[in-house]
């Protein structure tokens, strides 16, 4: 256990110079000159073009795979299919994914890979596509996840059976994965003591990440089994220990290096291309390069659940919410994986609610494997949280912030999950909405405001990272999370302020999984706080080196030096008389002392604060059309500590924008064929600059006390309450609930129609 | 073999040749031939305006050209955008401003906002939202970006 | 699989010859904001791509007439600037502005908008309720042919083989007259038009509706010209009743699909209200047109 978990050092009093301010971003200057090297910028000597062949069914047998004429066109280099992947057993870790990498038994979604080709050319390889002939047994599919839950649905894979399932169906195939349930208290007694009991049905369909950067990569399989990867990832350990998984390659033998990352939100958590490029290169015996189109993207990588939710909730007429029960079914794709944990636990974790009962379905369907998206399966399933949570107040006739502030959780209080909370900030973030400006104004005529307030509990994990002292007194940080949106910065100015030198000094870089030890995927919102304790760890074993350095130098004990702004100092006149001596005069001279001084952190990072935060949304609803306007947006959120103001502010924007794209317009459309309709950007409709106003912020600080300068990440706590927020603005302009999202013009037009008839 | 054609361009105001598949696109053209990869791929089908380059002085999708159709055209792209070594105001302004997270979107957001200032310099908040309207951004909820290009407006006015 | 074969003519006479000379599928390849993306997608395989960019005068916009002349390659930025232009023909304006982002139509021409042959092409409702002809040049000879008579189901055109737009011909804007168009997308901008309505009509000194063209989009298979929407404002001072029975008319005259884009029930209902609230419009354009 390293100290600094134990004790972090954080100091409320201290004055910093670097944490808190703004300054522009080391990997800004080349990202606005076009040199930034994302995924798709890099080429490699000899490089081949590989492309897939995608199922156009949602669900069948592949019988057989011809790649033979493929095979004899010229400039075609290669062609893999299942065959070239070892067989792992169906149903387990390895299994599933090797199987959503390359279909082996079935397809089981439009868009799902069976064969890929490299080749001289793209034009090339897209030919070489068309003269693959499969064979398939054209199986009944179900996309829905409460259809697919239905006796008589068609059955995804006959060896599933429910986990946590009793009584008579417990042996019987099924399409559901896992039955959970989670509670505290007495549901009925809670119920009982209630005055007033709101009872409804909400459902979600997914949404995708939406990064703008399509996934590309570039895979150099040398002849003695050696992988060289190029990627952009969120996770390149796990990448890499998961190519080990499904091609039984040594771990040693893959180097996989992250380029810069053109969005992620968790959908770069998990590969798609990158083993079938190591198996093209590896058969082709040369650097081959894949890049997805936006349709494959949108078709074949990982939308978020969609989910249908039942939840009752009751609370007594002085504001006490007594009882909250729910039932939750997550759409998972044809794999188990959706994290449907986070949203059960999640729920209702910013209230003090005595009894709590939530069930949870997690179903497989004929969809793309979900990935991992801010906050996962929580901001959908929040959503009619905060519905019943609005629809309480307002039935009991208190504001609805009195309302959630009577039952906001605090400091001491023992999750439902068994997190007992240090110092969190949602009474201080309930109590700065109150007083910010928005919600003080008054709602303009003919619009609605909403309110929600969300959580997310932060991550920590496993961490690695080194600092290295250069002979001119510059540091060098070398990172294993991805800078998913600025953090580089953020290490290189907690650095900074450690040593007490201008963060210009400072630099950070993104490490290649040869380069450092283990490290989780950068989500959760854990990189700020996990890398940043690897940082300020690093810096004090730094500092604690330059001062032993000095006290050789000077010939003192080593107690008798102290670390000062950037310099080696006598800690009295006792020790001698002796003149600073600086970061750069010390480490000038690592010749004559032992080397040069560098430091490396391992750790499995906890003490990660948990996040709330409340939005305050005006819209304006078009009762003709349904057309919403979201007019005002206002994020009030605790961050702990700001490390830099102006990147947590673009966190909240960035969120709140994705809220009103999931709000409003974004979702998979499939037709009767289980086909995805709209796998384009003009169709699958996320905001453009038009669609939304600016993003108020109001940031509270109640610092993290387990961390060196007191930051809570900030990445998904403001996405979780989005939605609801919006929602409940809704809700309010047309005197009517909507409860399924996106709550898009047909739907809000033909849910004003029936509230009139 | 299909037959290639013979492309002659000026990008940057410098003078490039190379040969295309009829198919290929000007983004092709720029990223994969001549290696100037600023010009950002994000759907090759003119709906997220990450190739935006200028073509004749006309802002324009790159993926919507075709190689043989750039021919004799003259292209400017984010590569040309810092001129004698100093930043374009705009640049500067996104980055002081963090007008840019991940920064995929941001050499297309810069060449289309560049093309908006160099006829508006004074375009307002919601001039300037409707004219990016066509530049997909997924991280910052654009506030950062539109307060950037006012701001870099407001400078080149000042020029 | 042909491979592709790109063409760019200096004449007119030369575009209609390769045309004509193709073997396999042929594409007129103008702004290419629909070509190029049906063959990203792998929606069309042309053998043959005929540029028309760079055929003298296919760019111009100038006036004819008393009214306006534009040529088949003309731009949607290059329309959307020309003042004149916008002064007299503002409804074909709204539509030219609402086809895709900027960078879109800095090279999508209101011909191809036409000749993709989309039910729910921005501007082609207003190009109907203007009167606009294509001037059609062909193997066979030329001819005008009005704008509706272009598209006879998604995707098709009455063009023959060999057949290409040269240009349109806008007629010259009466005095008390004044056009407009809006569609319904849920984003504001860089969708496709769920339903779209243009209105075209002319008023008395008195402000009474004496001649109406209204033209419904993305409610048929093509864009639908309903003479008893013009029926329900000629006569009338576009008041409230006008509007109710400009309204219904509207509605009834659709013939929608519900597709990814909006539902059969959505398109009727706002087929009506836009109908209304573009007449509105295009009424104070013609009050201000004195």
């Amino acid at each position: 256990m390293h100290d600094i978990l134990e004790k972090s050092g954080f100091n409320p009093d201290a004055n910093y110079k670097v944490v808190g301010t703004s300054p522009i971003k080391h990997d800004g200057y080349d990202k606005v000159t076009g040199r930034a090297k994302f995924s798709a910028d890099a080429f490699a000597p000899g490089m081949l073009v590989g492309k897939v062949l995608r199922s156009p069914h949602p669900h069948a047998i592949v019988k057989s795979i011809d790649t033979s004429k493929a095979e004899k066109l010229p400039g075609v280099k290669a062609v893999i299919t299942r065959e070239d992947f070892p067989e792992k057993k169906a149903g387990t870790g390895a299994g599933d994914m090797t199987r959503i990498a390359m279909a082996r038994e079935k397809v089981y979604w439009e868009g799902h890979p069976v064969a890929a080709v490299a080749a001289t050319s793209e034009r090339i390889a897209k030919k070489a596509l068309k003269l693959i002939e499969v064979d398939y047994e054209v199986l009944p599919f179900v996309i829905d996840e409460v259809e697919a839950m239905q006796p008589g649905a068609p059955i995804l894979h006959d060896y599933l059976r429910t986990k946590g399932a009793t009584g008579a169906d417990a042996d019987k195939p099924t399409n559901i994965v896992e039955r959970s349930v989670l509670k505290q208290g007495d549901i009925e007694k809670g119920f009982a003591e209630a005055d007033v009991v709101i009872e409804r049905s909400f459902d979600s369909k997914p949404m995708h990440q939406g990064y703008i950067e399509l996934q590309s990569c570039i895979a150099n399989t040398s002849d003695d089994g050696q992988v060289d990867l190029w990627c952009c990832t969120q996770a390149p350990w796990v990448y890499r220990d998961r190519l080990t998984a499904i091609m039984d390659i040594d771990s040693s033998k893959i180097k996989i290096q992250q380029s810069e990352l053109g969005g992620g939100f968790g959908g770069k958590t998990t590969f798609y291309i990158e083993p079938l490029a190591v198996a093209l290169s590896r058969k082709a015996k040369a650097a081959v390069k894949m890049t997805m189109t936006r349709a494959e993207v949108l078709k074949g990588t990982g939308p978020v659940s969609g989910t249908h939710a039942k939840i009752k909730i009751g609370a007594k007429k002085d504001g006490t919410i007594v009882a909250a029960q729910s039932e939750l079914s997550f759409q998972t794709g044809p794999y188990t994986g959706s994290a449907f944990v986070n949203a059960q636990q999640a729920i209702w974790t910013r209230y003090d609610i005595a009894n709590v009962e939530t069930l949870c379905y997690e179903v497989v369907s004929n969809r793309p494997k979900v990935a991992s998206f801010r906050a996962p399966c929580v901001p959908q399933i929040i959503f009619g949280a905060e519905a019943v949570i609005t629809e309480l107040a307002q039935a009991i006739g208190m504001d609805e912030l009195d309302f959630r502030l009577k039952n906001a959780v605090a400091k001491g209080h023992t999750t439902i999950y068994g997190q007992k909370f240090d110092e969190i900030g949602l009474i201080e973030t309930i109590e700065a909405a109150k007083n910010c400006d928005h919600y003080k104004s008054p709602v303009p005529e003919g619009q609605g405001r909403g309110i929600a307030c969300g959580f997310w509990f932060n991550r920590g994990g496993e961490t690695t990272g080194t600092m290295s002292l250069a002979p001119d007194g510059t540091v060098n940080i070398i990172l294993g999370t991805a800078d998913v949106a600025g953090s580089r910065m953020s290490m290189a100015m907690m650095a900074a302020e450690e040593f007490g030198i201008p963060v210009d000094r400072v630099r950070a870089t993104l490490a290649d999984t040869n380069a450092l030890g283990f490290n989780r995927v950068t989500a959760g919102s854990r990189t700020t706080f996990s890398s940043g304790m690897v940082v300020v760890n690093n810096a004090r074993q730094i500092i604690g080196e330059l001062c032993s350095r000095a006290a050789k130098m000077w010939k003192v004990p080593e107690e008798g030096v102290i670390f000062e702004d950037g310099f080696c100092r006598p800690a009295s006149s006792n020790v001698g008389d002796f003149e600073p001596m600086s970061m750069k005069e010390i480490s000038s001279k690592t010749t004559y002392t032992m080397g040069a001084i560098s430091a490396h952190s391992e750790m499995n990072v906890t003490g990660a604060g948990p996040g709330f935060a409340v939005h305050i949304v005006d819209t304006e609803v078009d009762k003709e059309t349904g057309f919403v306007a979201v007019k005002r947006y206002t994020i009030v959120e605790d961050a702990g500590k700001m490390i830099s103001p102006i990147q947590v502010e673009g966190q909240l924007q960035g969120a709140a924008v994705q809220a009103i794209g999931w709000a409003l317009n974004e979702e998979y459309i499939y037709g009767a064929d289980g086909r995805l309709q709209n796998a384009g950007f003009l169709d699958y409709r996320m905001p453009v600059a038009s669609d939304v106003p600016m993003i108020d912020t109001v940031i509270v600080e109640v610092p993290n006390p387990k961390h060196p300068y007191g930051l809570r990440g900030v990445g998904e706590v403001p996405l979780t309450p989005g939605p609801a927020a919006i929602g409940n603005a809704i809700a309010n302009a047309i005197g009517v609930r909507p409860t399924s999202l996106p709550m898009s013009p047909p739907k809000l037009l033909a849910l004003m129609k029936s509230a009139k008839a | 073999m299909s037959k290639k054609y013979h492309v002659s361009l000026t990008v940057n105001g410098d003078e490039y040749e190379c040969l295309a598949e009829p198919q290929m696109t000007l983004l092709d053209v720029l990223r994969d031939e001549l290696k100037l990869t600023g010009t950002k791929e994000g759907c090759a089908t003119g709906d997220c305006g990450a190739c935006s380059v200028m073509v004749d002085g006309r802002l324009t999708c790159s993926c919507l050209v075709l190689a043989p159709e750039a021919e004799g055209r003259s292209v400017e792209t984010i590569e040309g955008m810092a001129k004698d070594g100093e930043l374009h105001p705009l640049q500067q302004k996104f980055l002081e401003m963090n007008g840019l997270q991940c920064g995929i979107c941001t050499p297309g957001i810069l060449v289309a906002a560049k093309a908006l200032l160099d006829r508006k310099p004074d375009a307002d908040e919601m001039e300037i939202r409707y004219w990016l309207a066509g530049n997909l951004c997924r991280c910052t909820g654009y506030d950062k970006i539109i307060r950037a290009v006012m701001a870099a407006g407001e400078e080149m006015k000042g020029a | 699989m042909p491979d592709l074969r790109f063409e760019a003519p200096g004449s007119l006479a030369d575009a209609v010859k390769l045309l004509v000379a193709a073997e396999g599928p042929a594409r007129v390849l103008a702004g290419g904001t629909d070509v190029v993306v049906q063959m990203e997608m792998d929606m069309i395989e042309p053998a043959l791509l005929v540029d028309i960019k760079r055929i003298p005068d296919m760019g111009r916009i100038v006036q004819e007439e008393g009214g306006f002349r534009i040529g088949a390659a003309a731009s949607g930025m290059e329309i959307c600037e020309h003042e004149a232009l916008c002064a007299a023909w503002p409804g074909i304006i709204d539509g030219v502005k609402l086809i895709g982002s900027v960078q879109v139509k800095g090279r999508a021409t209101i011909t191809g908008n036409l000749c993709n042959a989309s039910p729910g092409a921005d501007s082609v409702p207003p190009m109907v309720t203007a009167g606009a002809l294509a001037h059609v040049v062909g193997p066979n000879g030329e001819r005008d042919v009005p704008v509706e008579q272009i598209p006879t189901s998604p995707g098709k055109t009455s063009l023959g083989k060999g057949e290409l737009i040269e240009s349109f011909k806008l007629p010259a804007r009466p005095k008390n007259s004044g056009d407009a168009y809006m569609r319904f997308t849920p984003r504001t901008e860089m969708d496709i038009a769920v339903v779209g309505v243009a209105v075209n009509l002319t008023l008395d000194e008195a402000g009474v509706c004496t001649a109406a063209r209204v033209a419904l989009g993305a409610v048929a298979p093509t864009v639908l010209l309903v003479p008893e929407c013009a029926d329900a404002l000629i006569g009338t001072k576009v008041d409230d009743a006008a509007l109710a029975k400009l309204a219904a008319a509207a509605s009834a005259a659709c013939q929608p699909i519900d597709d990814k884009r909006g539902t059969k029930e959505f398109r009727i209902e706002g087929t009506g209200v836009l109908a209304r609230r573009v007449a509105q419009k295009a009424y104070e354009r013609a009050r201000a047109n004195a």
